[in-house]
């Protein structure tokens, strides 16, 4: 046990020593492995690519139903918003006095879709929803923003191969901009 | 503060109200039952309450209208924000009961013997960590402020209190982990770019953090001024990014995806991007730059000709306060206020100027100077290059207009 508390005593004063400079050498030994199976039921972030998207497949038909048994009593039958953000239309306004930012007009990446309303909607219910129900979802809100047809049927392939209007729309941060 | 104490707000504003009446003592009226000689005050003529009467001790009842400053008529308030009443503080640690709050999918309920942080991604050893786990990890505490992003909206600057303004930033102790030795535990893959922290919320909130600002200052935090987080902040362990802004330092923490990219999430891409008059947005927009604001004498209150101080609190996500300077006739000329020390990084400071009113109408204002030499802007010179419609990082001056009858109102409206 002192030779323990002797070798973490050392390993602080080493890592405060070399605070941000050495790497994988100090370890304490605390916490478990976390096994493949483990990651993989929590791990459920999706990349802007789609490269992470998982099995399955939904019909904007099928997205219609669902949206309108647990969407539109927030978001409007047809995505105008309520209570919920406004999903559809807006496209060309962003530029404009009075922009609207909606999944249409502003966001870029269409699995991005998948990812958010596969972790958090609908918001009474979240991950409450199947992957097939959620790429329906997805599919019928990219159809409110014309960016699907009414039969279209998704997937992971042919979700990460919609180019949403604004993905080109994103610049890097450039502050300090104001000068006195 | 316990709830029941919550439940009786409407004498408590009124009580609120009259305190605010009574700056710059204009408090004739209450002087009759005030306990001046040769009357023996209650308190002295009997024993007072018992020790431990409160075992976890709330504030005067005299002081029950001092509550955080939630918005009404909200559509709903699971996914909102409620402000610190920054008018009616001293000092810059806010008490954790009045810390701001901003969620996204409400307060979860969070027993800290079942909560784990999963670590995995482009790390050597995946690994899970139980809170016990997290507070054997040599810690440290440092005084942070935390800003939300929006604070206020570029259109939402007609609030008549400082609160109503700015009132989503607070500042308190910090205690828990670095990040980075935990980073170091787990050991980082060569490719490891950004860490996506992810909350145990039902928003899931996501966030992706630069490895760089993972291997400095970042923390994952379970305490706050001496106490574990409340419930609000993240209980029981947060991402605390110094600096940057708040939604990214994710609360109620359960994983930690260590990656070559950002997750580009809901959270980094339609919100927290600030949409700029051309039509782009900036994204990843991290820093909370310097700004200020004088909150006695500051909206809603009342002074009177004669000495005032003048005191606010000035911040910047860039490091330590160099100097606040606060114009008294509407920005024709400004002074120097003294600071109080501690000036610390990333921390709230306390400023405060001497200053006798001479009953004229005027504006008075105070604009922060960080350490990097930036200067607090002014509204129009920011709107100037941003426009009015990127919501996000408005740290611009906030005029308080003093009218002859030394009503303070915001200078915006």
């Amino acid at each position: 046990m002192a030779t323990r508390e002797i070798g973490l005593v050392a390993a602080s004063c080493l890592l405060l020593g070399l605070a941000g400079a050495a790497w994988g050498a100090e370890r304490f030994g605390i916490g478990r492995p976390a096994t493949e199976a483990e990651i993989a039921a929590w791990n459920i972030d999706i990349d802007r690519d789609g490269l992470k998207l998982p099995p399955g497949r939904g019909s904007v038909t099928h997205g219609r139903e669902i949206f309108a048994a647990q969407c539109a009593s927030c978001h409007g039958a047809t995505g105008e918003g309520g209570l919920g953000e406004r999903l559809a239309g807006g496209r060309g306004t962003l530029a404009s006095a009075k922009p609207v930012k909606t999944v249409g007009s502003f966001w870029p990446y269409a699995p991005t879709l998948f990812d958010y309303i596969r972790r958090a909607m609908p918001m009474n219910a979240p991950q409450s929803l199947s992957d097939d129900d959620v790429y329906a979802v997805s599919g019928y809100v990219l159809h409110l923003n014309g960016l699907a047809p009414g039969d279209a049927v998704f997937d992971a392939r042919s979700l990460a191969a919609i180019r949403m209007p604004n993905r080109d729309g994103f610049v890097p941060d450039p502050r300090p901009d104001v000068r006195p | 503060m316990s709830d029941s104490d919550t439940t009786i707000p409407a004498r408590r504003r009124f009580l609120v109200q009259g305190a605010a009446a009574a700056v710059g003592a204009v408090a004739g009226s209450a002087r009759a039952q005030e306990a001046t000689p040769p009357g023996i005050p209650d308190g002295m003529k009997a024993p007072g309450a018992d020790v431990g009467s409160q075992t976890y001790g709330t504030p005067s009842r005299f002081e029950a209208g001092l509550v955080r400053n939630v918005p009404k008529g909200l559509k709903q308030y699971i996914s909102a924000s409620s402000r610190t009443p920054l008018q009616d503080l001293d000092g810059i640690l806010t008490p954790n009961g009045l810390f701001y709050e901003r969620h996204h999918g409400g307060i979860p309920d969070i027993d800290p013997a079942r909560h784990r942080l999963l670590i995995h991604g482009l790390v050597e050893r995946p690994l899970v960590l139980t809170m016990e786990d997290i507070r054997r990890f040599p810690s440290e505490s440092h005084i942070y402020f935390l800003e939300c992003s929006g604070n206020p909206g570029f259109e939402a600057i007609k609030g008549k209190t400082a609160s109503d303004l700015v009132g989503l930033v607070s500042c308190a102790e910090w205690t828990g982990v670095r990040l980075a030795t935990i980073l170091r535990e787990a050991g980082l893959k060569p490719e490891a770019q950004w860490v996506v922290a992810e909350g145990a919320d039902s928003a899931a909130m996501t966030r992706s953090i630069p490895i760089a600002k993972c291997l400095d200052d970042a923390l994952l935090v379970y305490s706050q001024n001496g106490e574990r987080l409340r419930p609000q902040q993240g209980y029981p362990l947060r991402v605390f990014l110094p600096g940057f802004e708040g939604n990214m330092s994710v609360k109620w923490l359960r994983r930690l995806n260590v990656s070559a990219e950002p997750a580009y999430s809901r959270e980094e891409t339609s919100k927290y991007t600030d949409l700029m008059p051309d039509g782009t947005a900036r994204q990843f927009t991290f820093v909370m730059e310097a700004k200020s604001i004088i909150t006695r004498p500051s909206g809603t209150q009342r002074i009177a000709p004669g000495f005032h101080e003048i005191t606010g609190i000035a911040w910047t996500g860039r490091g330590r306060i160099r100097g606040v300077q606060v114009t008294t006739d509407g920005g024709k000329t400004w002074q120097d206020a003294v600071l109080q020390e501690p000036v610390l990084n990333r921390a709230l400071t306390r400023f405060r100027l001497p200053w006798t009113w001479d009953g004229a109408p005027t504006t008075i204002a105070s604009r922060a100077i960080d350490e990097t030499g930036y200067v607090q802007p002014a509204f129009e010179d920011l709107t100037a290059v941003r426009g009015l419609k990127s919501f996000y990082h408005n740290n611009a001056v906030v005029p308080w207009r003093i009218a002859a009858d030394g009503e303070v109102a915001n200078g915006y409206a």
